[in-house]
C-alpha cells in the first residue's frame, strides 16, 4: 500500500529499491524491469521521453514487459506516442489515459484503440503546452528520460538532441518524482553536463544507442515544380512584402523549397540581411546553401539532426554549441522562441473555407506537436518589429488601438493526392472529436489566427478580409479544383483579386515558364553535401551516389 | 488509356512567338507533357488528350476552362499525354507550354 503523500511515497519507493539493488544510482540494464515495478506504483502518473526524433526506446520496451497485476492504471504523459510499445501499455493493461502532443506514425492505431475504448485521451497538447503542465497539475511521479552519456553520479551528457530532457528532468526532480534514465553509455569522462547528477535518481545503461529519427531531412531531389511555383509565391508576396527577422518554418518540402530559394530567388527579391536572418528551427540540411551565402545570423535550436552534427560544429555563430562544440538544442526554448516569431510557415492536410487547419483526420490521430505555438497569432508578444507592424497595419487598419500582428502561413498542396483535397468544407476533426468524446474538434491552427494561405493558384490574404465572408470566399479563392474551391463566388473572388486580398502568380510578375528546378541551390542530396564542404553526413537511406 | 477532345471560343491573345512549337513537362507519374502548337482554328482553340486515369472529364473541362479564362488564348492545338497528374499540376503545364508560344 502506497502513502497518498507524495514525497513519503518517493522515499517509499526508494528504500525499496535500495533494498533490492543496493546503494549507487547505477541500474543494471538486465533488472530493468524488476527495477521499473518497485519504482511505478498502481496510478502513477509516467512521464516517458520520446518526442518526433529521440526514442526513449528501451525504457519504453522495458515498461511494456511490466506485470500489469504489480503496475496497472498508469497515467501516461508523453511529447509523442511514437513506439508501438507506449500503446502496447495500454493494450497490456498497464496504462489507462495518455497525455500527449504528436502521435506520427503510431496516429492510425491511436484512433483505432481510442474508438474500442483500450486508450483513453487525457488531452491532446502542444509542447510547451504538456510541459507546462508537468509543473501544473500533471506532475509527475515517475520521469523516464534519455541521454547519450551518464556518469554513476547521473551527471548526464544529452547531446544534439537535448530537445525536452531539461524540462522534463526539472518538473519531476523538483516535484517529488523520480528521474530514471536510459543512457548510450555509462562514462567517468563526460564531454559535458547538460543535467546535473542532482536531479537523477537512476541511469541504465541501454544495450543499444537509442533510436534517433532524421525528420527533418527533405531531398531536394523530391522538391517539384509546383511547390517551387507556390515558394516563389510565397517570397515575393510575403517574405518580400513583409521583410520578416525572426522565423520558423515547418517540416515539409514546401518551406524546404523557400530555404533552397534564398540563395537564388532570395537573392533576386533583395531579402538577403532584410529577411530571415534568425531563425527557430532544427538544423535543416536544406538551410545549408542559404548559410554558406550569408543569409542566416542565428538558429535557435528546438531538437537537432541526424547527419548534421559536423556542419553545425563547424558554425559556432550561427548554432547554439557547448564549450564541447556539440550542439545543444532545447525543444521548451527553441518553441517559445518560435512563438515570438514575426512568422510561421507550415502545411497541414486539411483547411476548412473559414481557414481552420488540422492534421487529425478520422482514422488518424495524429496530433499537433509543436505547430500550434508557433502558427497562432500570439497575443502576449509586446515587442515590435517592422514585418509586425506591417502584418498589424493591414490586420487592425482603422481601428482606434493600433497592434501588430504574427504572420502565420499556410502553405500547402490543393490536394494531398488525386482523390484527397487538401481544402474540404467540413473538417475530419469533427469525426474525431465523436471518436474521442471531446467536447470540441481538435484544430490544429484556428482560422482567425492564419494570416496566409498560399497554394499553387495563389496568395490569399486573410489580413485584409473585414467579414467572416471575405475569409470564406478568400479561402475558396485559392483553393484550386477541389470541391471548396469549385464553390466559389466568382464575383466576390473577382473583387478579392481586384483589391490584392488575393494574387495569383500573374499578379506578382511570375512566369510559369520561370519556375523550375534550376532556380533550386542544391538539387540533391548531394549537392547538399558539396555546400557543406563535405560536413554534412547524410543518413545512409539518403546517400543514392 | 482514355482519349478526350475538347474545342472552346478562344481568347484575345494568338500565338506571337512565331514558334512552331513549345513543349512543357515530361510524362511521368503525376505529371504530363503539353505540346502547343499554332494552328488556324478560326479563333477557337483544341484540346486533345490521352489520360492513364479515365473518368476526369469534368476535371480536364474545368482545368481548361479556367485556363482559357485566365490566358485567353486562341487558334492553339494543346497536345497533351497525361500520367495521373493532378489538376494543379496540368494548370502549370498548360500555363507553360503557352507561354513558349505566345
Amino acid at each position: 500500500m502506497s502513502s497518498p503523500d507524495k514525497v513519503a511515497r518517493r522515499t517509499e519507493k526508494l528504500a525499496r529499491v535500495a533494498k533490492a539493488f543496493g546503494p549507487g544510482k547505477v541500474i543494471p540494464a538486465a533488472r530493468t524491469v524488476e527495477f521499473l515495478e518497485l519504482i511505478l506504483s498502481p496510478g502513477d502518473r509516467l512521464v516517458h521521453e520520446g518526442d518526433n526524433q529521440k526514442q526513449g526506446d528501451f525504457l519504453a520496451e522495458k515498461l511494456a514487459q511490466m506485470d500489469p497485476k504489480k503496475v496497472h492504471g498508469l497515467k501516461l504523459a508523453l511529447s509523442c506516442i511514437g513506439l508501438p510499445e507506449h500503446l502496447d501499455l495500454f493494450e497490456n493493461g498497464i496504462a489507462e489515459v495518455v497525455d500527449f502532443a504528436y502521435a506520427g506514425p503510431q496516429g492510425g492505431r491511436l484512433a483505432e484503440l481510442v474508438g474500442n475504448g483500450t486508450v483513453k485521451i487525457g488531452a491532446v497538447h502542444t509542447y510547451v503546452e504538456l510541459i507546462a503542465r508537468y509543473f501544473a497539475e500533471l506532475r509527475p511521479d515517475v520521469a523516464c528520460l534519455v541521454a547519450v552519456d551518464a556518469d554513476a553520479e547521473g551527471n548526464l551528457y544529452t547531446g544534439s538532441n537535448t530537445e525536452e530532457t531539461p524540462a522534463l528532468a526539472e518538473a519531476a526532480a523538483f516535484g517529488g518524482g523520480i528521474v530514471v534514465v536510459q543512457a548510450n553509455t555509462l562514462t567517468d569522462n563526460l564531454r559535458r553536463i547538460d543535467i546535473p547528477g542532482e536531479w537523477v535518481d537512476f541511469v541504465i545503461e541501454s544495450p543499444k544507442p537509442f533510436h534517433l529519427e532524421p525528420l527533418f531531412t527533405k531531398d531536394p531531389a523530391l522538391i517539384d515544380e509546383t511547390r517551387i511555383l507556390m515558394a516563389m509565391m510565397t517570397m515575393k508576396a510575403i517574405y518580400q512584402k513583409y521583410l520578416p527577422k525572426v522565423l520558423n518554418h515547418g517540416v515539409g518540402f514546401n518551406t524546404a523549397a523557400i530555404e533552397l530559394l534564398l540563395p537564388t530567388y532570395g537573392e533576386e527579391l533583395g531579402l538577403k540581411g532584410k529577411a530571415c536572418t534568425h531563425w527557430a528551427l532544427n538544423p535543416h540540411p536544406t538551410m545549408i546553401p542559404a548559410i554558406e551565402s550569408g543569409f542566416v545570423e542565428a538558429i535557435a535550436c528546438i531538437g537537432g539532426e541526424v547527419g548534421m552534427e559536423d556542419y553545425v560544429a563547424s558554425k559556432p555563430d550561427i548554432f547554439p554549441l557547448g564549450h564541447d562544440g556539440s550542439l545543444r538544442s532545447n525543444r521548451f526554448y527553441g518553441q517559445m522562441a518560435g512563438h515570438y516569431a514575426d512568422m510561421f510557415v507550415g502545411a497541414t492536410l486539411q483547411i476548412d473555407p473559414f481557414g481552420n487547419s488540422s492534421t487529425v483526420t478520422a482514422d488518424r490521430l495524429a496530433g499537433f506537436g509543436g505547430a500550434p505555438n508557433f502558427g497562432a497569432e500570439n497575443r502576449s508578444r509586446r515587442h515590435l518589429s517592422e514585418a509586425y507592424l506591417r502584418a498589424g497595419a493591414e490586420a487592425h487598419q482603422g481601428e482606434f488601438m493600433p497592434q501588430g500582428r504574427k504572420l502565420v502561413v499556410q502553405m500547402v498542396e490543393t490536394f494531398q493526392s488525386a482523390n484527397t483535397p487538401t481544402f474540404v468544407e467540413r473538417l475530419e476533426a469533427w469525426e474525431a472529436m465523436k471518436t474521442a468524446g471531446f467536447a470540441i474538434p481538435p484544430v490544429m491552427i484556428y482560422g482567425d489566427d492564419v494570416s496566409h494561405v498560399v497554394t499553387e493558384e495563389g496568395v490569399a490574404n486573410l489580413l485584409l478580409c473585414r467579414t467572416i465572408e471575405e475569409r470564406e470566399q478568400a479561402v475558396r479563392g485559392v483553393a484550386g479544383f477541389t470541391p471548396v474551391g469549385l464553390k466559389r463566388d466568382r464575383t466576390m473572388v473577382a473583387n478579392l483579386r481586384d483589391r490584392g486580398i488575393i494574387q495569383r502568380a500573374e499578379d506578382l510578375g511570375i512566369r510559369k515558364s520561370d519556375v523550375s528546378r534550376d532556380r533550386l541551390a542544391a538539387r540533391s542530396i548531394h549537392d547538399l553535401v558539396r555546400w557543406s564542404g563535405g560536413l554534412y553526413n547524410p543518413p545512409s537511406r539518403f546517400r543514392n551516389w | 488509356m482514355e482519349h478526350l477532345s475538347f474545342e472552346f471560343d478562344g481568347g484575345v491573345h494568338a500565338p506571337k512567338s512565331g514558334k512552331a512549337y513549345a513543349v512543357a513537362g515530361v510524362v511521368a507519374s503525376s505529371n504530363l507533357e503539353v505540346l502547343a502548337q499554332p494552328q488556324e482554328l478560326g479563333g477557337r482553340v483544341r484540346f486533345e488528350v490521352d489520360t492513364t486515369a479515365a473518368h476526369f472529364q469534368d476535371a480536364w473541362r474545368a482545368v481548361i476552362t479556367d485556363f482559357i479564362e485566365r490566358r485567353q488564348p486562341r487558334d492553339v492545338l494543346f497536345s497533351i499525354n497525361d500520367f495521373a497528374a493532378i489538376p494543379p499540376v496540368v494548370s502549370l503545364r498548360l500555363d507553360q507550354a503557352w507561354e513558349g508560344l505566345e
